[in-house]
């Protein structure tokens, strides 16, 4: 008698429990403006991408065009497939000494995996993760990006 | 001939005077076959294809989706580039298959599900067939379509086949006992095997309102076993895409394809039409006792567009189980069979046979 109980009881708590379910996705269907999904090139003029979202590996350059790479390949280190590339030159400090600085920091876009290993590495902050994916060029060599701007120069009071 | 939208009675039988008139009566009948066959081919066509798309749609919208939205506004023309796609792929008969077997299996299958379509009532006047033992007919040819599954997965020559089509004939064959108990609960209630029949007792009020609660536990029953039968989600262990990969019609393509593809839907139609005709009124306007001008609005919507608009409810439950519940395990769909459906039915049954004996209900 007992058994027959509990197998009564376990009928009706079954159903509330599948009547739970259905109460979620029920109310998914009648609330469709909260849909996750968006069309892309509709709405590509108010897209905004989320913080998190990986698209290209870029560098922060500040209004002066300073930058804070000190191009000591930490982030070439980490790279796992070889995409990024440090190219750096030395040059005089006011002091007179001869330091190491940033040449061209070449980032081979069409290899990387956007792992963000380099991000993390870099003991400076002076790469980012920024949030552009419409990477489509005609050619291949138009991957390959130089992330220091022009004339860019480290920025004061960046440590080694 | 006057076309009467709320009764079609009159309206197939000037069809039948008009051709008997003017051919003999064989040629007069072969043509009535022909318009019958056509229309019904039509009917299923365009509504499986229409049933492929709200099942596109419902899906996504259960998982915040949008579905299909390119092909044609709102993606609604998306089905039928499907289906266009689905014409033009070549048939593909694998090395070593049984090649009779193979080729019949989806015809078996098809014409299982237009021979179970034939004696639902659409519409006053509107239905094929008209049996005394509608219910009874209906039970026997809805199980011929597993023969068909059987033999698509034994042909095919590939054990993914075999496997799925044998689950799905014990799940088939084991809810096939639901299904028909169910109906049967509600053939003791109504007094009547004839669908017509059926429909017209609902007149007052549909039987799952009449019958209250050994109708409406009959009504759950009968929509979880027959979402079973149909091999539907949560029960679609037979072609369990990620063990099965595509189950019994794994090596079916193009046309033959779409038989398959066609047959589930039809199927669904058809479960979701025999649930509306023996517990939602069928083509019954919905009544309330004793309110007159309530009744009489009612009245006004035409039997066809209840009809549909009964089956479409109904459909969306299945879907909405569907894509709620995650599927279940071959022992578990065994295990709700016999050690919980069916008890539940034959209990029901009794507790029917007394409502019915004590007169208690509307």
């Amino acid at each position: 008698m007992k058994s027959f109980i509990e197998y009564i009881i376990s009928i009706f708590k079954g159903l509330w429990t599948l009547l739970i379910g259905m109460k979620v996705t029920g109310k998914y269907f009648f609330t469709p403006w909260k849909n996750v999904t968006q069309q892309y090139p509709e709405n590509r003029n108010k897209l905004v991408m989320f913080e998190r979202f990986r698209g290209e590996v870029i560098m922060t350059h500040n209004a002066g065009n300073e930058h804070k790479c000190t191009g000591c390949g930490i982030c070439e280190i980490n790279c796992p497939n070889g995409s990024i590339e440090i190219i750096s030159k030395s040059a005089l400090t006011q002091e007179g000494k001869k330091k190491r600085i940033i040449d061209q920091h070449i980032y081979h876009l069409g290899m990387c995996t956007f792992c963000n290993l380099c991000v993390k590495a870099c003991p400076t902050g002076a790469i980012v993760m920024g949030q552009n994916f419409e990477h489509a060029v005609w050619d291949r060599t138009q991957l390959i990006r130089v992330l220091n701007k022009p004339g860019s120069k480290i920025s004061e009071g960046v440590k080694e | 001939m006057a076309f009467n939208f709320y009764d079609f009675t009159n309206f197939t039988h000037n069809i039948h005077v008009g051709l008997n008139e003017s051919f003999s009566p064989f040629a007069a009948t072969t043509i009535e076959w022909l318009i019958v066959g056509t229309s019904y081919l039509l009917f299923v066509a365009l509504f499986g294809l229409l049933l492929v798309y709200a099942e596109r749609k419902v899906c996504a919208a259960f998982q915040q989706r949008l579905g299909p939205m390119r092909v044609g506004p709102w993606g609604l023309l998306q089905t039928i580039a499907d289906f266009i796609k689905l014409l033009m792929k070549e048939l593909i008969m694998p090395r070593k298959a049984d090649k009779f077997l193979y080729n019949i299996a989806p015809f078996i299958v098809i014409i299982a599900s237009f021979l179970a379509i034939s004696v639902i009532p659409f519409a006053p006047g509107l239905q094929s067939l008209d049996f005394d033992i509608g219910v009874f007919y209906l039970t026997a040819v809805s199980s011929v379509g597993v023969i068909g599954i059987l033999l698509a997965g034994w042909s095919s020559n590939n054990k993914y086949s075999l496997i799925g089509a044998m689950r799905s004939g014990a799940q088939i064959l084991s809810y096939e006992l639901s299904v028909s108990l169910s109906l049967l609960t509600m053939v003791v209630f109504a007094g009547s095997m004839q669908f017509s029949t059926i429909v017209e007792g609902q007149r007052d009020a549909w039987f799952i309102f009449s019958g209250h609660i050994p109708a409406i536990i009959a009504f759950i029953v009968f929509v979880v076993a027959g979402t079973a039968e149909t091999n539907r989600g949560p029960f679609d262990l037979a072609e369990a895409e990620s063990e099965l990969t595509a189950g019994f019609h794994t090596e079916y393509s193009g046309i033959k394809f779409a038989f398959f593809f066609l047959a589930e839907y039809i199927n669904l139609f058809i479960i979701s039409g025999v649930a509306t005709t023996v517990f939602l009124g069928g083509w019954m306007p919905l009544h309330f006792g004793n309110f007159e001008s309530f009744n009489h609005v009612m009245d006004f919507i035409p039997p066809v567009v209840w009809f549909f608009m009964k089956v479409f409810g109904v459909i969306f439950i299945i879907m909405w189980f569907k894509w709620t519940f995650p599927r279940l395990r071959v022992d578990q769909i065994l295990t709700l069979e016999w050690k919980y459906l069916l008890p539940i039915n034959l209990a029901n049954i009794l507790l029917m046979a007394l409502v019915v004996l004590t007169k208690f209900h509307f």
